[in-house]
């Protein structure tokens, strides 16, 4: 090839062609621009005129310059410059073709089978012996030399294996050297622990080049769940600039299709080399996922298969004692809820909406009986492959189901009134567990000696209750049973779900059991010791390109060695089935870190950036392409073509302002993100650096007006004569405002006001459930009694419709809101009706102690409703005056006074939440103290 | 005949806006025709014919106040009609005329006919003879002579390259309205005015002109030719002929004028880009007046 500095030309000799430039040169110089023609009816005027200057035809030097230069970049551009050419002189002896075939190969396994191609071709000219050698495939013996066409041949066979050549393996092939050879290693790009030792080995017996694709490298870590999000981590093996990836979640969508379910993206700091994210997905999306990768990504450790650990089971518990009342620490479902609630979603309810939802598990604590629909409906479900796990307890002990013939929902028959051990009723001491047997799903699990049972329901001895005992204690009664119906099963724990019979609910291994019957869902991470004494198959395998394929028939691992195990030949990467669940084994654990390969200076490292050639063809091309289009703008302007109206022209200016654009280059088409509005800071100072009282905007001026007043009157009152000292009140806005800042809301009700968007209703449920308190005013008792069909009641009605407003109830005489502040009997505005209705207090509510309290829960109501137009009588003007008369006379004035007071009740239980309801039971709890 | 019949739709509708037109009368005993006094229905006259009820369009100063003053209707008062006015129209229909720079534009020929049709319109309307210049189609009034001229108008034949002006049968003392670019030899029209002005004819002489012909917005080596074709002129520089060429026409337009004022006629420059209805209104005007 003809070098000219630094600068190749594949066809040397059509740069002759620059000779003729000057020839060019004269050639157009002597040709004018050729003439426009036009018709003209008033060309009778120019007859006779002349042409002052007949320099005018030549054609200017500076169109000529252009056009030469075009012509000359043509000519240039068509020799082929080359920058960069690559004057490779011919080897000889043998040479080892060296290929890492790990995942990190399969990102761009066609340019390495290239380059290998290239190097056979080279060698097969030059009649070298090659061997080609893949490092996760290591061949016995010495290196198989051999011709290169026998190595082409076999070159479509060789693809990278999703793991990694292991330590000993590479030392062994070290040790199998022998000969001199120049060897060609294709790097993977990742740094290995052997690449030094291998690379020495290796120098000792010839140069060696080493080729490495800049394509950066990515990896993701496993999956996990954490607090209620996918925690993603992408790695990459070369810190660099700032890069984002698009990370996606596949699964099988409803229809049974896999799809695409999730899409978030990954951002790399400048000079990181891990990145993270949090990914909230609805759990029955996540459920779906069962595999992450990072789009664009060919390899096998960009993918990330999950398993059941993000699988989160939907729980259901049904207890037979609903009590809310009663103590925490005592309920059947208690320890089943803290063992539960970090890895599944729980369910409660009763059974029947239970079941439409269709969990994995229903938990049935201490029921005895169900009804014959409900029976069959759980059966069917259990066909279907769900899980009921019972729980005894003294309901179901006093009982007589599955007495006499086994109940469909129970795996044993039972004996009547169940046992009682250790106690201080009874003889002997309480029972520990027995170690748990081969083939039960507890086997492998430790027994902790301090777990005992003092009391148990009893299992009637039949001829298949040895097979149904998944656990027993050490006198060999059982204490987990278990029968199998269709695909599903029905569990039965014969103690109690809380610590009264046993302390097995206390110890870790009630979590492992519930682990092991996957009530719950496994941790991220397996030991050794929860896989103990299981065997799992390959069900699903990564191949290198990150693709998933059927295991077909790869043999089983035990527990152990898959706890510990890394991706290699014996346990390939992919998803290992057991009993009930499924593990996944990925090419990039949760302890993996990514680096790149570095290679000694000594070492020529082929690869993009090095020595790679240039060609310089397209680019001269196009620039004699783009001076072509400029002399077409300035031959037109030459020719009085580009100026002035006319329709020719306007098309021809047209077509060459196209042409001109159309060969930019292209520039970068990002376009400007639009600045986020900033958020309202000063609505939130303003609502948060003081108690602020706020009022719902209605659309009527005089309401909204009267609603302000009001609320100044009772800001006003509340300053005076309570520590609560509000700031001026502030009206609100339901579509835009935030609403959580107020601790209060009083929202007349008139009948034209809009109905509130469903964006707006979402505020709104959100900040009922989250402690906030709305104020409810038809401002027609006068009229008619609440309820009464008011036009203002009806659209209360229609407004509250969307709201989570719980059950109501006329307000009691002994409610809290009678006496946080003042004690109170009646509650009136400007009108006294005495329908002020709020939430219910719970059915089973008990009066406490002859105390005219009732041991309410921590929530303030979150609704009040009337009808008495309290920002009337509450309302003052700028001069604090009362706006509004209320009653007359004296009576007047008190009724006003009531009112007020009334509103500092209010605010009193608004702001105290269950304090003052608390404070009632105090000469109680001193009487309980001994005082 | 679509294109005398869409000549004719289009005149019509430039036309109607406007009252009937009166040519004035003022040589009126010489041109009369035998018998044609006291026509029997309103017009132009001394003698008094009807009252009418004033309509849109009526000067405020034909309403007759008297009358008007015993009712709640205004009144104008009508005189009969007592002479009608012969106007002859020559309409340039050389090859030059049908040059338009623009696809938007009309070309002269079309607006120079549309233009006379539109007056000729108006001139029936108010009970004028109407005819050709030449020997083609002599004046007559009503609705028919409008057809005539649409037909006559919307002819084309072979044509020369730019037009003179027919002075030929046309009747002393009746008006005239010449429209052309007058592009070409200024003879004729010299020679054709100053024949007119000698029988006592008065009239106005509409130039209508392109508005490249009127910008020369031309650069660069440049052959012009005419629209037939006969002629050609090449320059290299056709942005230094601009100045001299719109010095030669700003000399042919004040030779228009003079000649104009020379003989008692009216001089107008009509622009196709502009609207049609300016220059039916100065037509109007130059044909109404006595000046």
């Amino acid at each position: 090839m003809f070098t000219l500095a630094g600068i190749g030309f594949t066809a040397p000799w059509l740069l002759l062609g620059l000779v003729a430039l000057p020839i060019l040169w004269l050639l157009l110089r002597a040709v004018p621009p050729a003439p426009v023609r036009r018709r003209f009816p008033g060309i009778a005027l120019l007859l006779g005129l002349t042409d002052d200057d007949h320099q005018s035809d030549k054609t200017p030097w500076w169109l000529l310059l252009l056009r030469t230069l075009a012509v000359a970049a043509v000519i240039v551009g068509f020799a082929g410059p080359v920058l960069n050419p690559d004057n490779r002189l011919p080897g000889s002896g043998p040479m080892l073709v060296l290929v890492d075939g790990t995942w990190a190969d399969a990102r761009d396994w066609p340019r390495r089978i290239d380059r290998i191609t290239a190097a056979l071709d080279e060698a097969g000219r030059d009649g070298r012996t090659v061997a080609l050698i893949s490092l996760t495939d290591l061949p016995g013996g010495d290196l198989p030399f051999q011709s290169a066409d026998s190595w082409a041949a076999r070159l479509p066979g060789l693809t990278p294996r999703p793991w990694v050549a292991s330590d000993g393996g590479v030392t062994g092939f070290t040790d199998r050297l022998s000969g001199s050879f120049e060897t060609l290693w294709l790097s993977d790009g990742v740094a290995h622990p052997w690449r030094e030792g291998l690379l020495t080995a290796l120098e000792q017996r010839g140069p060696v080049t080493v080729f490495e694709s800049p394509r950066p490298i990515f990896a993701m870590k496993p999956v996990t769940y954490d607090e209620g999000a996918l925690s993603l981590t992408a790695l990459r093996a070369a810190p660099g600039p700032e890069q984002a990836v698009e990370v996606t979640g596949h699964g099988r969508d409803p229809s049974g299709v896999e799809r695409e379910l999730a899409r978030a993206t990954v951002s790399f700091d400048a000079g990181a080399v891990q990145a993270a994210l949090a990914l909230s997905l609805p759990p029955e999306l996540r459920n779906r996922i069962t595999r992450f990768q990072i789009e664009g990504a060919r390899s096998a450790a960009a993918v990330t298969l999950t398993d059941d650990a993000l699988k989160r089971r939907e729980v259901a518990l049904i207890s037979g004692r609903d009590d809310r009342e009663s103590l925490q620490l005592l309920s059947p479902t208690h320890y089943l809820e803290q063992a539960l609630q970090p890895t599944a979603d729980l369910i409660s309810g009763s059974l029947e909406d239970v079941l439409l939802a269709n969990p994995d598990v229903i938990v049935l604590a201490d029921v005895a009986t169900v009804t014959g629909t409900e029976e069959q409906a759980i059966v069917d479900w259990i066909d279907a492959g769900g899980l009921l796990l019972r729980f005894a307890g003294p309901r179901l002990a006093a009982s007589d189901i599955s007495r006499d013939v086994e109940d469909a929902l129970m795996p044993v028959r039972l004996r009547a009134g169940g046992r009682s051990v250790g106690g201080a009723m009874s003889w002997g001491e309480p029972k520990a567990l027995r170690a748990f047997a081969e083939g039960s799903p507890f086997f492998g699990l430790e027994v902790p000696a301090e777990v005992t049972v003092s009391a148990q329901i009893m299992a009637q001895p039949d001829p298949n209750l040895a097979d149904r005992v998944i656990a027993a204690l050490t006198d060999g009664t059982p204490l987990v049973t278990r029968k199998r119906i269709g695909q599903g099963q029905v569990v039965l724990f014969h103690v109690t779900a809380n610590a009264e019979w046993s302390t097995l609910p206390l110890s870790g291994l009630f979590v492992q059991m519930l682990e092991r019957l996957a009530v719950s869902t496994r941790p991220a991470a397996p030991s050794a010791g929860d896989l103990a004494g299981t065997t799992w198959a390959p069900d699903q395998v990564l191949d290198a390109f990150g693709r998933v394929g059927d295991a077909g028939n790869l043999p089983g691992v035990a527990g152990e060695d898959l706890a510990a195990a890394v991706p290699s030949a014996a346990t390939p990467p992919g998803l290992y089935a057991g009993e009930d669940r499924r593990i996944a084994l990925n090419v990039t654990g949760a302890e993996a870190a990514l680096s790149a390969a570095v290679w000694p200076a000594r070492i020529a490292v082929e690869g993009l950036e090095h020595r790679r050639e240039t060609p310089f063809k397209g680019a001269l091309l196009a620039l004699a392409l783009m001076l072509l289009a400029l002399d077409v703008l300035a031959s037109l302007l030459l020719a009085g073509r580009l100026t002035g109206a006319g329709t020719t022209k306007r098309a021809t200016r047209g077509a060459a302002a196209v042409l001109a654009l159309a060969l930019m280059l292209p520039g970068d088409g990002q376009a400007q993100s639009p600045d986020a509005s900033p958020p309202d800071d000063d609505f939130a100072i303003q609502a948060t650096s003081e108690v602020v009282l706020a009022h719902v905007i209605t659309g009527d001026k005089q309401v909204d007006e009267v609603a302000q007043a009001g609320l100044v009157g009772l800001s006003d009152t509340l300053f005076q004569r309570t520590s609560i000292e509000p700031a001026a009140p502030i009206a609100v806005n339901l579509e835009t405002d935030e609403l959580s800042f107020f601790p209060f809301l009083y929202w007349p009700i008139t009948p034209d006001q809009p109905q509130p968007s469903q964006e707006a209703y979402g505020r709104l449920n959100t900040y009922l459930r989250g402690g906030g308190m709305i104020l409810f005013d038809t401002r027609d008792a006068d009229i008619g009694g609440f309820g009464s069909g008011s036009v203002n009641g009806r659209k209360l009605q229609q407004l509250a419709r969307p709201l989570d407003v719980p059950p109501l109830e006329p307000i009691p005489a002994d409610h809290v809101l009678t006496r946080t502040f003042y004690l109170l009997q009646d509650f009136p505005g400007r009108h006294t009706s005495r329908d002020v209705w709020v939430e219910a207090a719970p059915a089973d509510a008990q009066t406490v102690e002859g105390m005219p309290f009732r041991n309410l829960n921590d929530n303030v109501t979150p609704v009040v409703i009337g009808g008495n137009d309290w920002a009337a009588a509450w309302a003052v003007d700028s001069g604090g005056n009362r706006m509004f008369p209320v009653g007359r006379g004296y009576a007047g004035e008190r009724q006003r006074e009531i009112a007020l007071r009334f509103g500092v009740n209010l605010m009193m239980h608004v702001l105290t939440g269950n304090y003052k309801s608390d404070q009632v039971h105090v000469p109680a709890l001193l009487d309980r103290l001994g005082q | 005949m679509t294109a005398a019949a869409d000549l004719r739709a289009d005149a019509e509708a430039l036309a109607a806006p406007l009252p009937p037109l009166l040519a004035d009368a003022q040589h009126l005993a010489h041109s009369v025709m035998l018998g044609a006094h006291g026509r029997r229905r309103a017009g132009a006259g001394d003698e008094f014919w009807q009252y009418r009820p004033a309509m849109p369009g009526d000067e405020a100063r034909t309403i007759d106040w008297r009358r008007s003053g015993r009712s709640d209707a205004h009144f104008v008062q009508e005189k009969e009609w007592q002479a009608a006015q012969s106007v002859l129209l020559w309409v340039d229909g050389a090859r030059s005329m049908g040059f338009a720079s623009d696809k938007a534009l009309p070309e002269k020929g079309a607006r120079a006919r549309l233009l006379a049709m539109a007056i000729a319109v108006l001139l029936i309307r108010g009970g004028e003879r109407v005819g050709l210049s030449g020997l083609g189609l002599p004046p007559r009034s009503g609705p028919v002579q409008l057809l005539r001229l649409a037909a006559a108008l919307a002819a084309d034949g072979d044509a020369p390259e730019y037009g003179a002006p027919e002075s030929r049968g046309m009747l002393a003392r009746s008006r005239a309205l010449f429209v052309s670019d007058f592009l070409g030899d200024p003879a004729p029209v010299v020679e054709a005015l100053t024949k007119a002005a000698d029988r006592g004819i008065k009239g106005a002489i509409l130039q209508v002109l392109d508005p490249q012909e009127e910008a020369f917005p031309f650069d660069g080596r440049t052959i012009f030719e005419s629209i037939g074709g006969s002629l050609r002129h090449e320059t290299l520089k056709a942005g230094d002929l601009r100045a001299r060429y719109l010095d030669r026409l700003a000399a042919r337009k004040a030779m228009l004028r003079d000649l104009a004022r020379a003989t008692g006629w009216q001089y107008h420059c009509h622009h196709t880009a502009d609207g049609a209805a300016p220059a039916l209104l100065w037509l109007f005007g130059a044909l109404e007046h006595d000046h």
